[in-house]
């Protein structure tokens, strides 16, 4: 069982009623009309792919069908923090700091076959 | 009040009306209730669902004027009339589903779009989209575990709480409105379906199924 925070429900609800939507925060140019091609491009199709830290869209498929944010490390697939559309993740690349650098470490070297 | 085209589904004529659960009481029987059932599945059918949207303040208001229940504001929440015949349920921070009997909900649909107004707000009918199954006996906590992945244990789901979750890979709505009934609001096109998952599922509890 694996249980991801609903920030709508407000309780931890399992995994098979959420999809993830892919990298959060992407804002839709305001004239698409004056876009060039290749920021039209950056928009439409290119997203990050951090090794760490790393916002995502996610939606409560089945349940409340709210769309939400999860702040997600790439690495050791910890969840850190959900959050609400609209709102601003409290944990990011720049100030995320792992509890241990020790542990990180060792949690890094368990995933070596993983590279950004 | 507003302008939208409202209809009564429920036509004068005289049609023949038959439950979601017909074909399925003819294709797959329906074992008898006897003293050996721990549990007991019955078709609540042809209810009236509402699935009321907007604000929260301005619909609670105007829902316990018109069906005398407050608006369950907190998540997962069910609140039910006095004689438990009617009910609303949280949805999601916006959306609400009103069961009543069947027949009265193009009244009270027309009643609250008079009181509502111009506010912002949606109300759809959806009866004929869904029905209700209602669990009960000793075993139907049993059953349920088989059958969601949602934990139903009582600390967990107390009465007056009512969630969406996955049954059985199908989508249901459970609610729990009495000590021991345990309702699902499932899809009309998934009630066979999930008419034969509970048989199957209750088969080990002598499962029946009361008309
Ligand atoms: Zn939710």
């Amino acid at each position: 069982m694996f249980y991801i925070y609903c920030p709508y429900c407000g309780e931890h609800r399992e995994e098979e009623e959420f999809h993830p939507k892919g990298q959060a925060h992407i804002v839709r140019p305001k004239e698409p009309e004056s876009c060039s091609d290749e920021e039209w491009g950056d928009y439409l199709f290119f997203r990050d792919n951090p090794r760490g830290i790393h916002h995502e869209l996610w939606v409560h498929a089945v349940g409340c069908r709210k769309f939400f944010n999860i702040t997600r490390h790439t690495v050791t697939y910890e969840i850190l923090e959900t959050y609400k559309m609209g709102e601003q993740p409290s944990i990011t690349a720049e100030t995320y700091a792992p509890q241990s650098s020790e542990s990180e470490a060792a949690r890094v070297a368990k995933q070596a076959g993983v590279r950004a | 009040m507003s302008n939208v085209a409202t209809f009564d589904t429920r036509t004068e004529a005289n049609i023949p009306v038959e439950s979601p659960l017909a074909y399925s009481y003819r294709r797959s029987g329906t074992p008898a209730v006897t003293t050996a059932s721990r549990v007991v599945l019955k078709e609540r059918a042809l209810l009236g669902h509402l699935i009321l949207r907007g604000g929260a303040i301005v619909l609670d208001e105007a829902l316990r004027e018109e069906l005398g229940i407050n608006l369950p504001g907190q998540p997962q929440g069910l609140v039910l009339d006095a004689s438990g015949e009617r009910s609303v349920q949280w949805l999601s921070p916006d959306e609400w589903l009103i069961i009543v009997p069947g027949g009265e909900e193009f009244e009270l649909e027309n009643r609250l779009r008079a009181r509502l107004g111009d506010a912002h707000y949606s109300i759809v009918n959806v009866g004929g989209g869904q029905t209700v199954l209602e669990l009960s006996g000793e075993k139907a906590r049993e059953v349920l575990m088989k059958s969601v992945v949602y934990d139903v244990h009582p600390s967990h789901f107390p009465v007056g709480k009512g969630v969406t979750t996955v049954f059985a890979k199908a989508t249901v709505i459970i609610r729990r409105p009495t000590e021991d009934c345990w309702e699902l609001v499932v899809r009309r096109s998934f009630a066979d379906y999930c008419y034969r998952w509970l048989l199957d599922a209750g088969e080990e509890y002598g499962i029946g199924v009361a008309k």
